[in-house]
């Protein structure tokens, strides 16, 4: 287990609030007596899981807010269902939310759980089969079932129990309806703050902030929602109290700056406006479409607009034709959508036209896995155009970096005229992750519509013969009427099928990736300068790599890790980087050939995408190990597999 | 200042402003000899000279074909871009420039076929712009292959034995639609009607749709003709509310309709008529509204009010340790 127990005496208890109902200060003065006998940690993994429609994700993401609030770390992430309505009570439709929280500041969502709260034993049962429990996990499941009508699902709830115990699980079977139904008439509406309550309790998490919690969750609704929430709330942190012996403390950390707590699709949407964009074309498409939402709901504020458009084709022309007409716009989709787009990004680079572009991956191929985390389109991002199509690709890392990576790709795509793809994935998407809270730069903006008259005899086309940058034109300013066009074209941006002046515009547009190149800094190595593996990643797993680096380390293994926040152009000094290392390793969630299958050789293997990228870049014998099972990569896994990979003899 | 000092000025001023048809001129056209293309093109820039349009407050769309070379001609903005596509470039330009005028040129085949979509999408918002499909009935870029609008039986590259479907009839489409705000048609043979009628487009806010039928002399050589030498098989479409024929052109073209472009059913009508010809404005109204996005009030947005509202935003977000903290 990872949770370690600390020294109690090291972490006294405190008085929290001065909160001053003589209500609160009773369960504060009881809560702070068991606070004494509470197990210290440093983190632990809870997961709240139901059927869909009960309310777990919000239970779940209260308990995260209010930990944060608190000054722990925390990261969340949705257990979705592929169906909207799926059955009740079936292993595939066990919808909820994993919370890890802990002293230190969270990078991803870990490994086993430490914690479950089962609604019924079937939803129970598929993080069973997806070995998401510790051993000894402690199971928090509705005793309702044991005695169900139905025999069937009496047996089956009784015999998961049995199973669970046999494996050695500490399982709390929870009258948890029957509680519920002594305040309010559907149990069913309600269960789930009750378990807030419970799992405030037992990490004796401050009550004063869950009620204000969950005043805020409900703040849309009537007050009478809220105050029966309430009483929910305060039923379950009661019941957990009175009759269950269990009781920790996750010391937050000493963290005073404001932290903003939003998802990785809300973190684009503030990146966005933040960045000046004011237009963003979309068609709905599963994982990315909840940025969308978020920024419907508030673009119109800053002057922007979200459109929904006929399809991903036009929602990419839509995009291209506002950046032409004004400032840098953006189109957001995901892997089905940007094979789509791919044309129309095509178009942009050749017309050199700014635009960004983000795909929030989801696993592919074709209508693959759509709630599902993969990091399947890096090679597809930056070849996906027919000719030579060169734009930029980056990738987020973190929900925080979901924001400021928008910010960069606006003032990318504007500065160089081209096109800026942004790669987060599903499992950035909902999860949510506290960062510090931007401080707004009216810098990141952009600039205003130029519409001063041009200077006479001004090419629309001026290719800097060393960068290959060229001012645009925007309708609007006198004397740059030109012709904008996708084919082949000279600096008069007239039709053009000379040889010379052919390649003249593909030089000069391959030659902004370069320019842009020159002023990216090198990415810091993490963890010693050189050693016996560099494990190489890009976007949303750096985390968990690093985390999986600091367990090995911490073995005494010489491992450090580099994360690549550009793909494409790469900074320069990569390359001596890798040199410094025995071996080099990406790890990657996206498919490659394992060398243990019998037809597989060095000669047919498959890469994982980023090593083949390296590899082609750089000539270094770069191995990979990845995963595709849908799901975000664990350190433990990682850190397993770099441990095989270290015993492999030879290479 | 005295008024006779002014008045040279201003004089001066004004004439410098006039816009004059070499004004609107861009790159020397290449379609070929008798291609309706050129009597259209030269409809529309003198459409750009009476209304005075600011070249560069101008913008033309158009997708790929022959006839989407258009913009190249025009001495305004001009957006070439992809094969079907011109529309939601067109609408996002608009979306982004209110200022702007946009006109959209798009083919048979741009229009009717690779970007059926976005017509019948572009056609739903509404957006303020000019669209005209140049229509020839034939892919004329790619050299000779049926397109949608073809007509029944047309032996073309790709239909040797010639075509068996029905074509589109793309006003009769357009009308089909709800938001359809105002739909026309025009034959390139009657240039002063293809002014006229483009002209009532332009005036129209919404989207107008304009056909314009095209010959194309090189792939389907004398498919109109005998609409071009007997007038009588022609049927021009007057009302006040749509266009007025002129008494030169009319004592040509007798066969005459007061047709009111508010008669959604009769428009259906003549829509679907191939012989005569209608030309004119068949639909016509101006109660529907635009798309207009929720773009927020029509006030400035200054990088202060963005930062304000962006704090306002991270408000909502933001979490302050309560109790925690101060191990
Ligand atoms: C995606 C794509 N598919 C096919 C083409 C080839 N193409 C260019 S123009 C055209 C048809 C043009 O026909 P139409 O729109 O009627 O224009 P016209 O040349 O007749 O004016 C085709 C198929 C292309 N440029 N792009
Ligand atoms: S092929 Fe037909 S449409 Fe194209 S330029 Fe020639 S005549 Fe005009
Ligand atoms: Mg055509």
């Amino acid at each position: 287990m990872s949770t370690q127990i600390l020294d109690e005496t090291r972490q006294p208890a405190e008085d929290v609030t001065n909160a001053d109902s003589s209500a609160s200060r009773a369960d504060k003065s009881r809560s702070a007596s068991r606070d004494k006998d509470a197990v210290i940690l440093e983190e632990h993994i809870v997961e709240v899981i139901s059927d869909s429609g009960e309310g777990a994700q919000r239970c779940g993401q209260s308990f995260g807010s209010i930990a944060a609030r608190m000054g722990n770390g925390i990261w969340t992430v949705e257990i979705i269902p592929a169906e909207i309505q799926p059955p009740a009570r079936s292993i595939a439709g066990a919808s909820g939310i994993r919370i890890r929280l802990a002293s230190r500041r969270v990078t991803n969502g870990g490994d086993e759980a430490d914690l479950i709260v089962a609604f019924n034993e079937q939803v129970l049962l598929k993080r069973v089969r997806d070995n998401e429990l510790k051993p000894g996990c402690i199971v928090l499941i509705e005793n309702k079932w044991r005695h169900d009508q139905d025999a069937g699902i009496a047996a089956s709830y009784a015999a998961t129990i049995d199973k669970l115990i046999a494996d050695g699980h500490g399982v709390h079977e929870i009258p948890m309806e029957e509680e519920c139904l002594r305040y309010v008439d559907n149990a069913k509406r309600g269960k789930n703050m009750f378990v807030l309550g419970m799992l405030s309790a037992i990490y004796s998490l401050d009550l004063e902030a869950a009620r204000n919690q969950v005043a805020f969750a409900f703040a849309k609704k009537s007050s009478a929602v809220v105050e029966s929430n309430i009483k929910l709330l305060n039923a379950g942190h009661e019941w957990a109290l009175e009759n269950l012996d269990m009781c920790f403390r996750i010391p937050p950390s000493d963290v005073h700056e404001p932290q903003i707590v939003v998802n990785g699709n809300v973190s684009l949407g503030l990146g966005l406006m933040a960045s000046g964009m004011e237009i963003c074309a979309m068609y709905p498409i599963t994982p990315a479409t909840s940025a969308s939402h978020y920024l419907s709901d508030v673009f119109h504020n800053v002057g922007g607009a979200v459109h929904q458009a006929e399809d991903e084709i036009a929602a990419c022309a839509f995009a291209i034709g506002a950046s032409y007409a004004g400032k840098c716009a953006a189109t957001i989709t995901s892997g089905p959508g940007f094979a789509l787009k791919q044309e129309t990004i095509g178009l942009a680079v050749m017309a050199e036209i700014p635009l960004v572009v983000i795909n929030v991956q989801r696993g592919g191929p074709s209508t693959g896995l759509p709630t599902k985390a993969e990091q399947g389109d890096l090679l597809f991002a930056c070849f996906g155009g027919h000719g030579d199509t060169p734009n930029v690709v980056m990738a987020a890392a973190d929900i925080e970096d979901c924001f400021y990576s928008v910010i960069a790709a606006r003032k990318i795509a504007e500065t160089f005229n081209t096109v800026v793809v942004v790669l987060t994935d599903a499992s950035l998407a909902s999860a949510q992750q506290p960062y510090p809270r931007p401080k707004i730069d009216t810098d990141w903006l952009a600039p205003p519509i130029n519409q001063n008259a041009v200077p006479e005899g001004a090419k629309p086309y001026d290719w800097d013969a060393t960068t290959g940058l060229a001012n645009r034109f925007i309708p609007g300013q006198p004397n740059g009427m030109h012709c904008l066009t996708g084919l082949a074209h000279d600096r008069m941006s007239r039709v053009a099928y000379e040889p010379d002046i052919n390649e003249e515009g593909m030089r000069s547009r391959s030659l902004k990736l370069a320019a842009l190149q020159k002023t990216l800094k090198t990415p810091l190595v993490y963890g010693g300068d050189e050693g016996d593996m560099l494990i190489v990643g890009w976007g949303s797993t750096k985390g968990a790599i690093e985390e999986a680096v600091d367990r090995l380390r911490a073995d005494g293994h010489k491992v450090s890790s580099l994360h690549l926040k550009f793909l494409q152009p790469m900074a320069s000094g990569i390359g001596d980087v890798l040199k410094r290392f025995k071996r080099v390793l990406t790890v990657e969630s996206n498919w490659s050939d394992s060398l243990d299958d019998t037809i597989i050789d060095e000669e047919n293997r498959r890469y994982s995408e980023l090593a083949w990228l390296l590899r082609a870049r750089y000539l270094v014998d770069i191995d990979c190990w990845s995963e595709v099972r849908g799901q975000p990569l664990k350190p433990g896994v990682i850190a397993t597999a770099i441990r095989e990979k270290l015993h492999q003899k030879g290479k | 200042m005295t008024m006779d000092a002014a008045a040279p000025h201003c004089l001066l001023g004004m004439f410098d402003e006039d816009y004059t048809l070499d004004d609107y001129k861009g790159a020397e056209p290449r379609w070929c000899v008798g291609c309706g293309d050129s009597a259209i093109l030269a409809a529309v820039q003198r459409l750009c000279r009476d209304e005075q349009l600011a070249p560069e407050k101008t913008v033309f769309v158009s997708g790929i074909g022959c006839s989407s070379r258009f913009p190249h001609y025009m001495h305004t903005y001009g957006f070439h871009g992809l094969h079907g596509r011109a529309l939601p470039v067109a609408e996002g330009i608009k979306l982004q420039r209110p200022d702007l005028h946009v006109f959209v040129i798009t083919g048979d085949g741009d229009c009717c076929s690779i970007g059926t979509a976005h017509w019948i999408h572009a056609i739903r918002y509404n957006m303020d712009m000019t669209v005209l499909v140049l229509d020839n009935g034939i892919y004329g870029l790619t050299k000779n292959q049926a397109s949608p609008t073809s007509p029944l039986g047309l032996k073309s590259n790709t239909t040797p034995q010639g075509t068996v479907l029905e074509p589109i009839n793309p006003i009769s489409v357009t009308l089909g639609i709800r938001n359809a705000s105002f739909v026309a048609q025009a034959v390139d043979w009657i240039p002063e009607l293809v002014h006229d009628i483009v002209d009532a487009a332009f005036q129209h806010k919404g989207l107008s749709f304009v056909r314009v039928l095209q010959r194309c002399p090189e792939y389907l050589d004398g498919r109109y003709d005998a609409w071009v030498k007997d007038p009588g098989k022609m049927l021009l479409l007057n009302h006040e509310n749509g266009i007025q024929t002129s008494p030169a052109l009319a004592s040509v073209y007798k066969n005459h309709e007061i047709h009111d472009p508010a008669d959604r059913n009769r428009a259906r009508e003549i829509a679907s008529t191939s012989d005569p010809i209608p030309v004119g404005v068949l639909y016509r109204n101006q109660s529907i509204p635009c798309y207009e996005n929720p773009r927020g009030p029509d006030r400035l947005y200054t990088p202060d009010v963005v930062k304000g509202v962006l704090e306002k935003e991270l408000d909502r977000f933001t979490i302050q340790a309560v109790g925690g903290g101060g191990d």
